[in-house]
């Protein structure tokens, strides 16, 4: 069993163990801005295993949109509204007992057909044939999905006029 | 260029699917709307994950895997503005970020 004691094995257990351990936080945490740092800590290691990967194009997208844009646009949202909220300490409710076992059993399924399919052998594959990562994203982008890529585009503006159209104030709100 | 490193597939799918479970457990428990929303980003980056994972397998490795990840990554970016633009707007009427409180019934 050579390939346990190579380094991007140890790397990918370290990097796994953060991700994991940042998202069990996330869970166990009280107050609400705590959580959303251990989800930067998450999106971060995600980033990560791309890089270790060879994604190093997703990595560096993840590492500017997720753990930069989003975690900043959450904590901007947590601060807009009562950033003093805390959850009260956990409880094992009814609905949290069920949430927990289904959480688990799939999680148990899950495992379970990952373990009993025989994956072909991680081999250094050359996906970006020939060139360098964001190269290859590139041409792919633009020569076999450029109507999905400019239908994304589409997207981004349609949420974007619509995420200020929705959070602006309105007149009608403070009638009330 | 930094080359893939031979990490073995199982592991790295069971690394999502953990990911996802925890992710699930949130969105099912959690009490404050944005920490829900940021379980459900956490359930979609463990897709990320296998897709990248799958994109070095197959027939012909390609790299589709990682264009699919990118397309996920906008969409999820697209998706978080609208769901927090509609939860200042929700705050601003019922002064709550609490699920349980967003139930028109109870109100």
């Amino acid at each position: 069993m050579q390939f346990f004691l190579n380094a991007p094995m140890i790397g990918f257990y370290i990097i796994s163990l953060c991700i994991l351990g940042c998202a069990v936080m996330l869970l166990s945490f009280q107050r609400v801005i705590y959580m959303a740092l251990a989800i930067g800590g998450v999106f971060i290691g995600c980033a990560a295993i791309y890089i270790l990967l060879g994604a190093d194009f997703v990595g560096a997208a993840q590492l500017l949109i997720y753990a930069g844009a989003i975690t900043i646009l959450i904590m901007f949202a947590i601060m807009l509204t009562n950033h003093e909220a805390a959850d009260p300490p956990h409880k094992w409710t009814p609905r949290n007992i069920l949430s927990a076992v289904g959480a688990v059993l799939l999680g148990a399924v899950l495992l379970l057909v990952i373990r009993s399919t025989t994956w072909p052998p991680a081999v250094d594959a050359d996906v970006n044939g020939g060139n360098s990562n964001p190269v290859a994203v590139g041409l792919a982008l633009f020569q076999n999905y450029t109507v999905p890529f400019e239908l994304v585009s589409l997207l981004l503006i349609v949420g974007m006029v619509g995420a200020v159209i929705l959070a602006r104030e309105r007149k009608e709100d403070e009638d009330e | 260029m930094s080359g893939t490193f031979p990490i073995p597939t199982g592991s790295l799918l069971a690394l999502g699917a953990i990911l996802f479970c925890i992710g699930l457990y949130g969105a099912l428990t959690k009490r404050n709307l944005i920490i829900v929303l940021v379980s459900i980003e956490l359930m979609l980056n463990a897709a990320n994950i296998n897709l990248v994972t799958f994109s070095r397998l197959g027939v012909a490795p390609n790299i589709s895997g990682q264009v699919f990840a990118l397309f996920t990554i906008t969409v999820a970016a697209a998706e978080i503005a609208v769901g927090l633009a509609l939860l200042l707007a929700i705050f601003r009427v019922r002064r709550t970020t609490e699920v349980q409180d967003l139930d028109v019934h109870k109100h």
